[in-house]
């Protein structure tokens, strides 16, 4: 009886962990073989080279498409970080029974198919001009950036402890003052973390920018994609790797940030 | 009495300048968001096309009761605005609208705009011209496509999405729609039943433990589905890593077929879905104590039967939120079977962008793409109702 218990629970145990390795599988896979001094894209390596990195470097086709997807996805963050802060603000001030409405109104682009918000902004920014520009892909990513950073901030406004703003008030401190002494400081961790969501959510976007960019504004992302679908090389691992570097690098980041905001609030 | 007055104060005040905050995003996604979306659901019924490139002809069908061929005025406005249209060089356009009622039309129009004399004033008998241009014009066919294009409304492209136009490939976007529903499904069904065991063990292992394993859920949420779906192809294509290991070790002989097929785009679906299986599923297996098991197997209950009697029901919710925010965005996902899919993979969102990009049939587009949000908003009302707004963000 005990037995048979024993095996169900480390056959779960197993399996649980397998799933967990099945999730880190590609991830660790891709990345030793950007190291590989042979070209071809298989285990054992042939060799460490950092020559593949070199070779992405040295090619204006992705210094072009890096600096196009630092400017597009800081645009976004500077858009998006101060309208959805703003608004998760808004939000907690407000009291009327459409409110749940509202917020799912406000944080739909998060649900709708990417797809979908690109040919609708396509068909509409074609007529307006701004379907080949980096302005375009601009707004349409601070479309989807924006749900993100007010889900974020909202979080963090709803743990505000109101009691310190009423305290401030009786202290005499004006609604401004109140505002940047007191809310600002408390919900920073909550807008640093938006503003990585957003900037993370603009620098990874590929079907947006492969619908309303033209030749000129190719971002990283979509210089992979070509790349993977035209020449499967290392360089493109490389960039890939280079990718996902950026992500756990921002992963990090966050993770100490609201690591901090965890040990302020105790 | 005061405090009346204060519920009432703060119930009024703080509205206004909440409203104020919250009006500069409520009308950034207005213009950028709600106003194109609504756009492109106008657009799958939008059908003034023709009406641009030959205005004389819809005037001239609009009384026509299509029970015999039109009168000589209609053969007239014909006859003009297509020696217009040809002047302007835009009698593609209505050789193209034309083409989606019968590709024969596509010619004729071409072949007539071509064949007409370009001097108007020659002309005396318009409808002996037409007629002698192409017999075609003799017989009632292309007059009722002219009707049926006329505008301004149409349902063409949303019968022809959902099959109900006719024709020889008049199931093509009904297979695309089942196609969809169906990986969209294997790939939830899939993702529940690794979630399982992943999200039981992230619950058993102490709360630091879990954090480091959390990790594993969270590098791979972060990274790109784009670096995913690149990966993928890398270990899983012919001479791909997978393939390497497997004859390496002796367990095949030839290399699997693992990509450009319905196995390549489900693995990288499953994939980059998971995460968002397990987190709600963590989320209530964690709140749910572990002696009620205990208590279930010294009761007595075998171990699988104390999973299913006790465990399974209390874990549903979980399993239900996290299931159908899967089954919502793998409706979605463009890239991912692109990348690992072969021809009979390509989902709805492949088909958008081929209608928009390549094809350029934008009616057709918008009405696949409106379908799609028809469906995921369904879908998101009912999340919403299951699990409540706030949780959206997983």
């Amino acid at each position: 009886m005990l037995d048979g218990t024993r095996i169900w629970l480390w056959g779960c145990r197993l399996a649980g962990a397998l799933v967990l390795g099945f999730l880190l599988l590609p991830i660790f896979a891709i990345v030793p073989l950007s190291f590989n001094g042979g070209s071809i894209l298989a285990y054992p390596l042939q060799g460490l080279s950092l020559k593949w990195y070199a070779a992405v470097v040295s090619t204006p086709r992705w210094l072009h498409a890096v600096a196009n997807s630092l400017i597009v996805a800081i645009s976004t963050v500077a858009i998006a970080t101060p309208l959805g802060t703003l608004a998760a603000l808004g939000l907690d001030r407000i009291r009327f029974p459409g409110k749940s409405l509202l917020m799912a109104l406000l944080i739909s682009p998060m649900i709708v198919p990417v797809i979908i918000t690109a040919v609708g902004v396509y068909f509409f920014f074609a007529p307006l001009g701004l379907a080949n520009s980096l302005a375009g892909l601009v707004l349409a990513h601070a479309v989807i950036a924006v749900p993100l950073v007010l889900v974020t901030v909202n979080a963090s406004v709803s743990q505000l402890d109101k009691g310190l703003l009423r305290a401030a008030e009786s202290l005499g401190a004006p609604p401004m003052t109140t505002f940047r002494r007191i809310t600002i400081p408390l919900i920073l961790p909550g807008i640093v973390s938006g503003t990585i969501f957003a900037f993370a959510a603009s620098f990874d976007e590929v079907v947006i920018a492969l619908m309303i960019t033209g030749p000129g504004q190719k971002t990283l992302p979509r210089e992979l994609l070509s790349g993977t679908r035209e020449n499967l090389d290392p360089t493109v691992l490389a960039v890939a790797s280079i990718l996902i570097a950026i992500s756990a690098g921002l992963l990090l980041l966050l993770t100490a940030v609201q690591q901090r905001s965890a040990k302020q609030n105790a | 009495m005061t405090t009346e007055i204060k519920r009432r104060r703060r119930a009024f005040g703080p509205n206004a300048v909440g409203i104020a905050l919250v009006a500069p995003l409520a009308l950034f996604l207005l213009a950028t968001f709600f106003v194109p979306l609504g756009g492109m659901l106008f657009l799958s019924v939008d059908d003034r096309e023709l009406g641009t490139v030959m205005p004389g002809t819809v005037a001239a069908l609009a009384g026509w009761d299509g029970a015999d061929l039109p009168p000589a005025a209609a053969f007239e406005a014909v006859g003009r605005d297509l020696v217009e249209a040809r002047k302007a060089k835009i009698a593609g356009t209505a050789a193209r609208r034309l083409g989606y009622e019968s590709s024969t039309w596509r010619t004729l129009i071409q072949s007539t705009a071509r064949a007409l004399p370009r001097d108007t004033a020659t002309v005396t008998d318009w409808k002996s011209t037409l007629i002698a241009a192409d017999g075609a014009w003799g017989q009632r066919g292309i007059w009722q496509a002219l009707a049926n294009a006329r505008g301004p409304l149409t349902g063409l492209y949303l019968r022809s999405a959902l099959g109900l136009q006719g024709g020889q490939d008049s199931a093509l976007y009904v297979n695309v729609l089942a196609r969809t529903f169906a990986i969209a499904l294997s790939a939830t069904a899939i993702c529940i039943l690794l979630a399982l065991p992943a999200a039981s063990l992230l619950a058993s292992v102490g709360q630091f433990t879990a954090n480091l394993l959390m990790l594993a859920l969270l590098l791979p949420l972060w990274t790109s589905v784009l670096v995913r779906s690149t990966s993928w192809l890398v270990i899983l294509q012919k001479n791909g890593v997978f393939n390497q290991v497997l004859m390496g070790l002796g367990i095949i002989d030839a290399p699997l077929e693992l990509v450009y097929n319905r196995i390549g785009v489900l693995i990288a679906l499953t994939h980059i879905l998971l995460p968002y299986a397990v987190l709600p599923l963590y989320a209530s297996m964690k709140a749910l104590p572990c002696s009620q098991m205990q208590a279930a197997r010294s009761l007595g209950a075998g171990p699988l039967n104390a999973f299913f009697r006790i465990y399974l029901p209390q874990i549903v919710p979980g399993i239900s939120a996290g299931g159908l925010l899967v089954f919502i965005l793998a409706l979605g996902y463009y890239v991912t079977p692109l990348l690992l899919g072969g021809q009979g993979d390509q989902m709805l969102p492949f088909y958008i962008a081929y209608n928009t990009l390549q094809a350029l049939n934008w009616g057709l587009a918008a009405a696949l793409a409106s379908i799609l949000l028809i469906a995921t908003v369904i879908l998101y009302a009912l999340y919403v109702r299951l699990v409540g707004v706030q949780r959206v963000g997983v």
